[in-house]
């Protein structure tokens, strides 16, 4: 059983990119020549993940291409007219995912509302052949709605108070994964 | 967490810089949502809109409704023609009986300048109105601040990032809400804004705006980046302001002599509807380097984002849940 702190880091780099790592691998066992995955980063913490993988899946499997594409959910979620004014983010993806096969990327699940609003998002772009979800960080027994990873890095007990929250380099300047007591 | 500063848009005189870069990015989203196979999102799936259009108008109409058929709102249309007006019911009233239908966003298009100011200070007198935003979609002669937006969006679209850039407007300014609008954003925007038209069709005192004035269109064209022909607005014109169209046309328009003289050539937008031959030649309205379609296209999305914004912040900020 994973237990909840706040003193230091559930994760530090090196486990984060071992995971990542791995992550990576078991996205390459499914991958087939006649058509390349297509890995989607949801925003704005999900496209981090999803380009660490897309790094990873490219020094192991040099030769075979995987298409890489950004999703912002915003204008499809659920939350409207709730407590705060939701902005978008950008969106890049640049062709069709009409029969792709299409793994959507975000650092962690929760609820289960932001992939929801995501899987309407994708159907925007066409009728993918199947859709899967990978995640880094994966909270137990915290989903409002009938949706699983899978594939995930970590699964942890959080308390209902608490956040998970993944630092990424790029934008916090070191990598780890807290657990921490809402404010 | 950014939002709009204001309650309604009612002109761009109230909008501050980051309004104006939060619509600006907002509409770029909602500009890449359009270029999709599926174009409709459901965010305002919850929201009814009421487009009152006391003035004539089809390409604004459209845009609104499309917008807001988009954001998947749903959409009552209201036009002068075959209303109660006719039976002497006031704006207020009219207003006031369209919002008790739990209507929650009127996009008024109105002959009186300031109409949407003044509703915007009377509506929360009353309980079923209190909460509705307002959308100016062209007040008289004052303001058109979608408009402004669009071609200020369609502009970053061409040209990049406006600060410095010369953008000029050209022809009727005096009667022009197009021309107020987009010159107040674009000054904001950084944009250096000059104005050509024959004296008689220039507002006087315009030039405290910090606004560069020309009476010759071939110099002016030498100097900018963009070319904004404004439409001579006939229904407007109580009295003579110029001798003849043709004339007109030979000072005034964007004609094919003087646009092969050009060295560099600017680009040239155009607000609707063109009277060919006026103020623009047809085969430059056409050309390459016109981006008069491209600015109804961008329209939509930026009349998403404005409702977008708006129609979120109006149960958002008041604290009341509906689910």
């Amino acid at each position: 059983m994973n237990t909840a702190s706040t003193s230091e880091p559930y994760a530090h780099a090196e486990a984060m990119r071992q995971r990542i790592h791995r992550l990576s691998l078991m996205l390459a066992e499914m991958h087939q020549d006649q058509s390349p995955l297509v890995l989607l980063g949801i925003q704005p913490r999900g496209v981090y993940l999803a380009q660490r993988l897309q790094a990873a899946w490219k020094s192991h499997m040099p030769t075979a291409s995987l298409d890489f594409g950004v999703l912002d959910p915003t204008f499809y979620r659920d939350d409207f007219n709730q407590s705060k004014v939701l902005i978008p983010e950008a969106t890049q993806l640049s062709f069709s995912l009409e029969n792709r096969r299409v793994v959507l990327v975000d650092d962690v699940l929760f609820t289960g509302r932001t992939i929801r609003a995501a899987l309407d998002a994708v159907h925007t772009f066409g009728r993918p052949e199947w859709i899967k979800l990978l995640v880094l960080v994966e909270r137990r027994f915290a989903r409002q709605l009938p949706i699983h990873p899978d594939f995930y890095g970590w699964s942890v007990d959080a308390f209902e108070g608490q956040k998970v929250r993944v630092h990424w380099a790029e934008h916090h300047g070191n990598d780890a994964i807290w657990i921490e007591n809402k404010s | 967490m950014p939002q709009l500063s204001c309650h309604h848009l009612l002109g761009i005189k109230a909008l501050t810089d980051a309004d104006i870069e939060l619509l600006m990015s907002t509409s770029a989203e909602f500009y890449n949502v359009l270029q999709r196979p599926i174009k409709k999102v459901p965010s305002l799936r919850d929201k009814t809109i009421a487009n009152l259009f006391f003035e004539n108008s089809t390409r604004t109409r459209l845009s609104f409704e499309l917008a807001e058929k988009r954001l998947s709102a749903d959409v009552i249309n209201f036009s002068a023609s075959g209303s109660s007006l006719s039976k002497g019911e006031t704006l207020l009233d009219t207003v006031n009986n369209i919002l008790a239908m739990k209507v929650d966003m009127i996009v008024l298009r109105h002959s009186s300048p300031g109409a949407g100011i003044f509703l915007a200070k009377h509506l929360p007198r009353f309980k079923h109105s209190a909460q509705a935003r307002i959308i100016n979609a062209g007040d008289g002669t004052h303001e058109h601040p979608t408009q402004a937006l669009l071609d200020a969006f369609s502009l970053q679209q061409s040209l990049g990032p406006l600060a410095g850039k010369k953008v000029a407007l050209v022809g009727d300014i005096l009667h022009s809400r197009v021309a107020l609008s987009n010159m107040l954003l674009l000054q904001k925007m950084g944009v250096h804004v000059e104005l050509c038209a024959p004296p008689s069709l220039l507002p006087k005192g315009i030039e405290k705006l910090g606004v560069r004035i020309s009476h010759s269109l071939d110099q002016t064209l030498q100097r900018v980046d963009a070319v904004n022909m404004l439409r001579i607005q006939e229904e407007r014109l109580n009295v003579q302001h110029f001798p003849s169209a043709y004339e007109y046309h030979r000072l005034f328009g964007l004609n094919m002599e003087r646009w092969e003289r050009l060295q560099h050539k600017p680009i040239i937008l155009h607000p609707g509807p063109v009277n060919r031959g006026v103020e623009l030649d047809g085969r430059l309205a056409d050309s390459a380097n016109s981006i008069i379609l491209d600015q109804v296209q961008h329209g939509v999305a930026v009349r998403m984002a404005v409702l977008y914004l708006l129609g979120q912040q109006s149960t958002a900020d008041t604290g009341i849940h509906f689910n």
